[in-house]
């Protein structure tokens, strides 16, 4: 694959999303980037979606923030019944001025231009050559609206390629398209019931499939293919033929002689036949597609096998139709499917491992990490370790963060048991937290480093053992410092018989203190209970 | 014949080694092979409808109403391209259709003979469905060189174009001028060789008597001749033959080997003259041995 980054003009569009589609499959792109005013038609996996026009400025920003080295112009509108006239002049002449004016410029990343074209752009005349090759211009000036736009948008790719020799500019000129998904006139012409066709015309015809459209299309950007080609099914059918093929009668319908008047009457009737498709009902058209041919591209489908695809389709059509749901495009679930870190790729638990582009993805993320934190992640650590040690940084971090929480847990149990202890014991039971939490925020900084991460681990474990140590030592030392503040020596060696016969000698507060200490102790019920009444009757005697 | 105009859009010049230059020896093994489902031929020739013209129509003119003599069919190779060309005659001319039946019947390799014709025919209602169904194909240099070089089959032109059918009775077989040496660069390009062919007979068989310049006008056809059938007996007139003796005779191919003489105008105008001659030259040796019109 030549190209790494790519850009796709018309992702709303039938080919933008089919290409799309096909590069986000190659493990060797990069980047997929999909421009368009609206949003995408089909799922994509990887590719990502920039609501923008064609306005030069903010397509500009997005070549050069994405380092795009190839562009791909897919919005070519070829078929004036899709939309207006004005609005496809707009689109195909000032949208391609446009793009191209977004990879122009010194310091632009875009080495390669892909524009898809069709063979419009040679128009349909009496005097034409059975085939045009790519060397040939058109006879006649172009009498068609879509037919102007064409040379207008090619003229202005010319224009790109001459000032910019670095950057290989690849027109591809598109013969009919023909396929069970995509939409032309020419697909809802053969739709009906019978082929219509001009009384005393059989026109030849040229067709290419929709997979080969995709094929080409890819083809141009996985190699450096300067220059013009028309890309077109081999063989050239007559009409009459089309129609044998897709198993229907063809119905010469419309008079030679005001043919235009004719098909304005059944448009009425909600037929639309394009003027240029009208052309080529008359005098139709061949194409040389052996140019293109020589450049290594393969074919699938000659024009016949094309046609018996169509007919295959329209036969089985009005059988499942609706059977699937259309896509349709949700921003949030986009986004979360591309940047959320709880989704786990399919791919990944059939496999176990990362995939190569996955890793290819990590390795780059980690590098621009690296490189805004400004850590040295050595000479060119393999994916595999740089993955490797990533799950163990974050299992250490993991274990960090658990070690503080237990950290804290402890801390709040000594405190409790040391709130009656020495001030000593306090002050020695924070400075073990203070140096544990502070072991474990060393913990937590080594762990972000990625070449020290099974390091942090063992600090954390160690920050743990800490901890637990500083926990267990404030334990001791709260214990230790209780028989301080014992009321009785060797009180923990005597039976409660002997502690009740204690009691009598003793003051209010030792009592209290006695009693809080038994409690918090033994805990013993007969004892506590003589200690009450010793108590209360103490409190009858004040 | 004028040559296809070469774009002047310079993404050729830079870009020549990978689009315009392909060798052609390459695109030539480029060609798309041919399927055997299909009864026609990307130039739009029809098999069976060829056949059906040519049992019902050719068949019949060539064997019992032109009852047509042929000499030196060896000199039309077996394999490989080769341009005919010939004298042109008649409102609808017959002669066409005479040499493709001839190299069909008398030749040891039948071949199939892709003929030529105007533009104009493209935009007759049934006339262009049906000229490119029998193996007529529109005059253009680039299709002349796609035949010629890249499928080497056989190619027949008539130089005098329309000047050759426009000619009336009184002119006949004064070859008119042979265009600019169009078919002569054609077939050097295509380094085929070109084998001049003689046609006696046409001229008799649909003779112009005089053109209604109106007519042609209001009609909008090519020419609106007088003849002994046409215009009173309706447009079938035009193919209302007189039973003219057709004789056809194939001169020896001249042959363009050297790489490149195309190029050099003078010696296409030097070709295409010498060519004219010879055919010119070889119609009166056969006017002058005819001892009848109609039985030769």
């Amino acid at each position: 694959m030549d190209s790494k980054r790519i850009l796709i003009t018309g992702i709303s569009r039938y080919w933008g999303g089919r290409l799309a589609q096909a590069l986000e499959r190659f493990p060797e792109v990069e980047a997929v980037i999909g421009v368009d005013n609206e949003e995408p038609q089909v799922e994509l996996e990887r590719t990502e979606y920039v609501k923008v026009g064609a306005q030069h400025a903010l397509l500009r920003r997005v070549v050069e923030a994405a380092e795009i080295d190839t562009v791909v112009d897919t919005r070519l509108v070829v078929d004036s019944a899709t939309m207006p006239g004005s609005r496809a002049h707009e689109n195909n002449v000032m949208g391609t001025m446009n793009i191209l004016a977004a990879c122009t410029g010194g310091d632009s990343p875009v080495r390669k231009v892909v524009f898809k074209s069709s063979t419009h752009y040679y128009g349909c005349h009496q005097d034409d050559p059975a085939f045009f090759d790519e060397t040939m211009s058109r006879p006649h000036p172009p009498r068609t609206g879509i037919e102007r736009d064409i040379v207008e948008a090619e003229s202005s790719l010319t224009e790109f390629a001459e000032r910019h020799p670095e950057t290989a500019v690849t027109i591809l000129r598109f013969a009919n398209v023909l396929g069970p998904d995509v939409e032309t006139s020419h697909v809802k012409l053969f739709s009906l019931p019978a082929v219509p066709m001009i009384l005393g015309f059989d026109p030849r015809y040229q067709f290419v499939h929709e997979d080969d459209v995709v094929h080409a299309l890819e083809h141009a950007v996985g190699h450096r293919t300067p220059g013009v080609y028309n890309v077109a099914g081999d063989g050239v059918l007559a009409l009459s033929e089309v129609a044998g093929l897709l198993g229907k009668q063809y119905a010469p319908v419309l008079p030679p002689w005001g043919t235009g008047i004719a098909t304005s009457l059944i448009r009425r009737l909600g037929l639309e036949i394009p003027p240029e498709a009208l052309n080529q009902m008359r005098f139709g058209r061949g194409v040389d597609n052996r140019r293109f041919k020589a450049a290594g591209f393969h074919y699938q489908h000659t024009s016949r096998e094309t046609v018996l695809k169509l007919g295959e389709y329209l036969r089985l059509h009005p059988v499942v139709r609706g059977a699937q749901e259309p896509y349709r495009y949700e921003r949030e679930v986009e986004d979360f499917l591309r940047w959320s870190p709880h989704v786990k790729n399919t791919r990944d638990k059939a496999v176990s491992a990362l995939s190569r582009d996955q890793l290819a993805e990590l390795q780059r993320l980690l590098t621009s990490f690296a490189d805004t934190a400004g850590i040295d992640l050595g000479e060119d650590p393999t994916a595999e370790r740089v993955a490797e040690a990533e799950r163990r940084a974050a299992a250490a971090e993991e274990a960090a963060r658990d070690a503080s929480e237990r950290i804290d847990k402890a801390e709040q149990a000594a405190e409790r048991r040391a709130s009656e202890a020495e001030q000593s014991a306090e002050r020695r039971a924070s400075e073990a937290e203070r140096a544990a939490e502070r072991r474990a925020s060393d913990a937590k900084r080594r762990a972000k480093q990625a070449e020290s991460r099974a390091a942090a681990e063992a600090e954390a474990r160690e920050a743990e053992t800490q901890a637990r140590e500083a926990q267990a030592r404030a334990r001791e030392e709260a214990r230790r410092a209780a028989p301080a503040r014992r009321p009785v020596e060797h009180y923990d060696d005597l039976a409660a018989e002997e502690v009740i016969a204690l009691l009598g000698s003793l003051e209010q507060g030792d009592l209290q203190t006695l009693r809080e200490y038994e409690r918090g102790h033994a805990n013993r019920t007969r004892v506590l209970g003589a200690i009450d009444s010793v108590l209360a009757r103490g409190i009858t005697r004040v | 014949m004028a040559e296809p105009k070469r774009t002047t859009l310079s993404i050729r010049e830079r870009d020549v080694p990978e689009t315009a230059l392909v060798p052609a020896e390459e695109l030539k093994r480029q060609l798309p092979g041919v399927e055997p489902e299909r009864q026609l031929n990307d130039w739009g020739r029809s098999e069976r409808i060829e056949g059906i013209y040519d049992r019902l129509v050719a068949d019949f003119y060539y064997r019992y109403w032109f009852r047509a003599e042929v000499e030196g069919i060896e000199n039309i190779p077996s394999t490989g391209g080769a341009l005919l060309v010939s004298n042109h005659a008649g409102a609808l001319p017959p002669d066409a259709a005479m040499i493709a039946k001839a190299i069909k019947e008398e030749h040891p390799h039948p071949r199939p003979l892709n003929i030529t014709v105007e533009h104009f025919f493209k935009g007759y209602p049934g006339f262009s469905m049906l000229v490119s169904k029998i193996g007529c194909v529109a005059a253009h240099p680039a299709n002349v060189h796609r035949l010629l070089f890249d499928e080497e089959q056989l190619v027949l032109v008539f130089p005098e174009g329309r000047k050759g059918t426009e000619k009336l009775y009184k002119d006949r077989y004064r070859l008119r001028r042979f265009g600019r040496g169009g078919f002569v660069e054609a077939a050097m390009r295509a380094q085929a060789p070109i084998v001049p062919v003689c046609v006696v007979g046409a001229e008799e068989a649909a003779p112009i008597f005089a053109h209604v310049k109106l007519m042609q006008r209001l009609t909008g056809f090519l020419y609106f001749p007088i003849t002994p059938t046409f215009p009173h007996f309706g447009l079938l007139g035009m193919a209302g033959y007189l039973p003219a003796k057709f004789k056809l005779r194939f001169l020896e191919p001249i042959h363009f080997e050297e790489e490149g003489m195309h190029e050099d105008k003078a010696l296409v105008q030097t070709v295409a003259h010498e060519i004219r001659a010879r055919i010119q030259e070889n119609v009166w040796d056969m006017l002058a041995k005819r001892k009848s019109v109609w039985f030769g």
